[in-house]
């Protein structure tokens, strides 16, 4: 297992790989938005974590039909499947390359664009703490879309179909959690829901996606 | 003592039957290889017995975790090393002895090239020097020689007498002669009979 995380890492960073792709979509996305509504703070502040966990949305989207389409074309998924690795053990380190690669970068880069879209320090904390515990379902998710998508041409498009409406909880609470920390309120309640969500989706979905995939391998 | 009893299979590719009623066993030391024209299902009865998809009819006995598998695509990352390949399915299955399954390939003075500047015939052979890091006694191989030079097909076949001559066993389907002592199953007897699609038990009752 250990094995798959280093060579999906590995990968990921070599040429090709698309590290970093997802937080410079994310940076052009945050810099985009004051040019549409405008560069003053009283418009940008109400709608800066709705923006922000989109971008996050979005980023994270960019890259999850690799997770499994590329070993499905080089027959790597098929040898994955007849090795000793459970293939949901196989799902969630996917998941967690995707996490790694993708969602993690974009937790480190966020206060940065959050100060882009003038959101007040006081809630840098709560931005980070709803990213951090909310992208984990981000990928996870987005692995089931990719696994119940793999072998079809053109899936990317099918999977942003598939994984999009998957995502409306964890961005209702994560937009929430970052809302009240910039007004001041109870960020407790918010957050337990985006914890109570990952854990699930982290616990059910390796299951779910393992088989979508071994109905696909036949 | 056999390492692999198939009995009776059924099997069948997008639904529709292609080879049934087949019977054989291997021990170690043996090899069979499968012949049969082109469609007849070779390639679904070998991924079938490596566990790729479920047997529509029959039984298939072996030790879990046996097989290693081979087929068209070899798994190979083109922006990783030949010897990055290797040690990563090493891991992935337990194995070692990189060192062997790079030699045993005449791979050596590849080792630190990318996979992706290999060419069509030394991918081929990197991908069948990563059944000796596998470590499994089934081999279960799909056309193996394809695009390999005289001299690889050689080599080959020396690397699977090999695996032979150390109780391992394996399940061929190629349609050239690679010198080896293997028994030969000629698929063409077994077609499927009459073209009707598997549909799932209790199909046509929930629509009668």
């Amino acid at each position: 297992m250990i094995a798959l995380l280093r060579r999906d890492l590995r990968l990921a960073v070599r040429a090709g790989g698309g590290f970093g792709l997802g937080v410079a979509f994310f940076l052009i996305l945050c810099s985009l938005v004051p040019f549409g509504v405008g560069p003053d703070s009283g418009a940008l502040q109400p709608i800066a974590p709705g923006i922000l966990w989109l971008g996050a949305l979005l980023a994270c989207l960019l890259s999850l039909d690799r997770i499994f389409a590329l070993d499905h074309e080089d027959g790597s998924l098929d040898l994955l499947a007849t090795s000793p690795l459970p293939l949901e053990g196989a799902v969630a380190i996917k998941a967690l390359a995707h996490w790694i690669t993708t969602g993690l970068p974009l937790i480190v880069a966020a206060p940065l664009f959050g100060i882009l879209l003038h959101l007040p320090a006081g809630a840098i904390p709560s931005l980070l703490v709803s990213l951090l515990v909310g992208t984990p379902a981000l990928s996870m998710l987005g692995a089931f879309g990719a696994a119940v998508t793999v072998g079809l041409r053109r899936g990317g498009l099918l999977l942003s179909l598939l994984v999009l409406p998957l995502y409306i909880p964890t961005l209702i609470f994560g937009t929430e959690m970052i809302r009240r920390g910039q007004q001041g309120g109870d960020a407790a309640t918010p957050l337990l829901f985006l914890a109570g969500i990952t854990a699930g989706v982290l616990a059910v979905i390796p299951f779910a996606a393992a088989a979508a995939l071994r109905v696909n391998l036949r | 003592m056999t390492l692999l009893a198939v009995h009776d299979l059924v099997v069948a590719r997008g639904g529709l039957r292609t080879v049934e009623g087949v019977s054989f066993s291997l021990a170690p030391g043996q090899a069979l290889i499968l012949r049969g024209p082109n469609g007849i299902g070779k390639t679904t009865l070998l991924r079938t017995i490596a566990g790729l998809q479920p047997p529509v009819g029959g039984g298939i006995e072996m030790a879990e975790d046996a097989v290693a598998y081979a087929a068209h695509a070899d798994g190979l990352k083109g922006a990783l090393s030949v010897a990055e390949n290797l040690a990563f399915w090493a891991q992935v299955f337990g194995g070692g002895g990189i060192e062997a399954a790079l030699s045993a390939m005449a791979l050596e003075p590849l080792a630190d090239r990318p996979a992706a500047a290999l060419s069509a015939g030394q991918k081929r052979r990197l991908g069948l020097a990563r059944l000796l890091v596998a470590r499994r006694p089934l081999w279960v191989l799909d056309e193996p020689t394809v695009s390999l030079d005289a001299a690889s097909v050689l080599r080959f076949a020396d690397m699977m007498r090999g695996h032979l001559s150390e109780g391992g066993a394996a399940l061929i389907a190629t349609h050239i002669d690679l010198g080896l002592d293997a028994r030969i199953l000629d698929l063409t007897p077994f077609r499927a009979q009459g073209i009707t699609p598997s549909r799932p038990a209790g199909f046509n009752e929930a629509f009668a």
